[in-house]
């Protein structure tokens, strides 16, 4: 039992650190602010949200995983909200995405 | 009064949860900063739908599983294209109609578009919301509209 959850929990563990770095290179290489914020979504997401996944397995049905759960949810609530931020201020500040084709701004 | 002892409640759960201590004197320190927030709370008039949405509780239970389900499905979608060597992206910029009724509900609708990868939310309108998307595929996924229902099903009525 002790062997499979640590299996588990290594898996989530690595997969997240995976993730996490794939965010990074989205953010290396995608071409502008807005579509470089989809990068750094993996890194919040998946990234974030696995490696807490492995460490809540590490820790078992302890305090330890409650407060690893609530880093999860404040995780989840706020780094959207600071997304939103970043991207109405980047657009107030007058920043145009890049897109193939010209959609209407209503702004 | 309801919101008020819910979040109390809330308050406290969270105290003993982050604490781990249950010695007399840290339990009564605890239930006395509680009472001092929702008290500070109350004189602020922040006890509301938006500062305490308990109405959501229940009805968030379905939602959540979904959105984490959806999450995990677009980091896939777009963690391939960010190591695909050709870069098969193309960004989207279009406005998503809403039908949530209060701002609590667009809140939720415009952070869930930006929890998932692919989609983020650039700006919340009265009835739409300005979307930027890695993909067009993630334009038309929003404006098939089943998260947009799923958010106004929980949002339930604004003046609960």
């Amino acid at each position: 039992m002790e062997t499979v959850l640590d299996i588990f929990s290594w898996i989530a563990i690595v997969g997240g650190g995976l993730f996490a770095m794939i965010g990074g290179l989205g953010v290396l290489r995608l071409p502008d602010l807005f579509s470089r914020m989809h990068g750094a979504g993996i890194t919040d997401t998946l990234g974030a949200g696995l490696i807490i996944l492995g460490l809540a397995l590490q820790s078992g049905f302890t305090l330890i995983t409650v407060k690893l759960i609530l880093i999860l949810v404040f995780l989840f609530v706020t780094s959207p909200t600071s997304s939103y931020a970043l991207a109405n201020a980047a657009l107030s500040a007058g920043l145009r995405p890049l897109t193939a084709k010209k959609e209407d701004m209503s702004s | 009064m309801f919101r008020a002892v819910s979040l109390a409640a809330f308050l406290f759960a969270t105290w003993l949860l982050l604490s781990g201590y249950f010695t007399g004197l840290l339990i009564t320190l605890g239930v006395l900063s509680c009472v001092g927030v929702v008290l500070i709370a109350a004189r602020m008039d922040v006890i509301d739908h938006e500062g305490h949405p308990i109405h959501i509780g229940w009805r968030s239970a379905s939602y959540l599983p979904w959105l984490v389900w959806q999450i995990v499905l677009s980091n896939i979608d777009v963690a391939r294209r960010i190591l695909a060597p050709s870069l098969p992206i193309d960004p989207t910029v279009k406005q998503i109609p809403c039908t949530q009724r209060s701002d609590l509900g667009r809140v939720i609708y415009a952070n869930s578009i930006t929890l998932t990868p692919g989609t983020v939310s650039l700006r919340v309108l009265d009835d739409e919301i300005l979307v930027h998307a890695l993909t067009g595929g993630g334009i038309a996924d929003l404006e098939e509209g089943s998260m947009d229902r799923k958010v106004t099903a929980i949002e339930g009525h604004a003046d609960d």
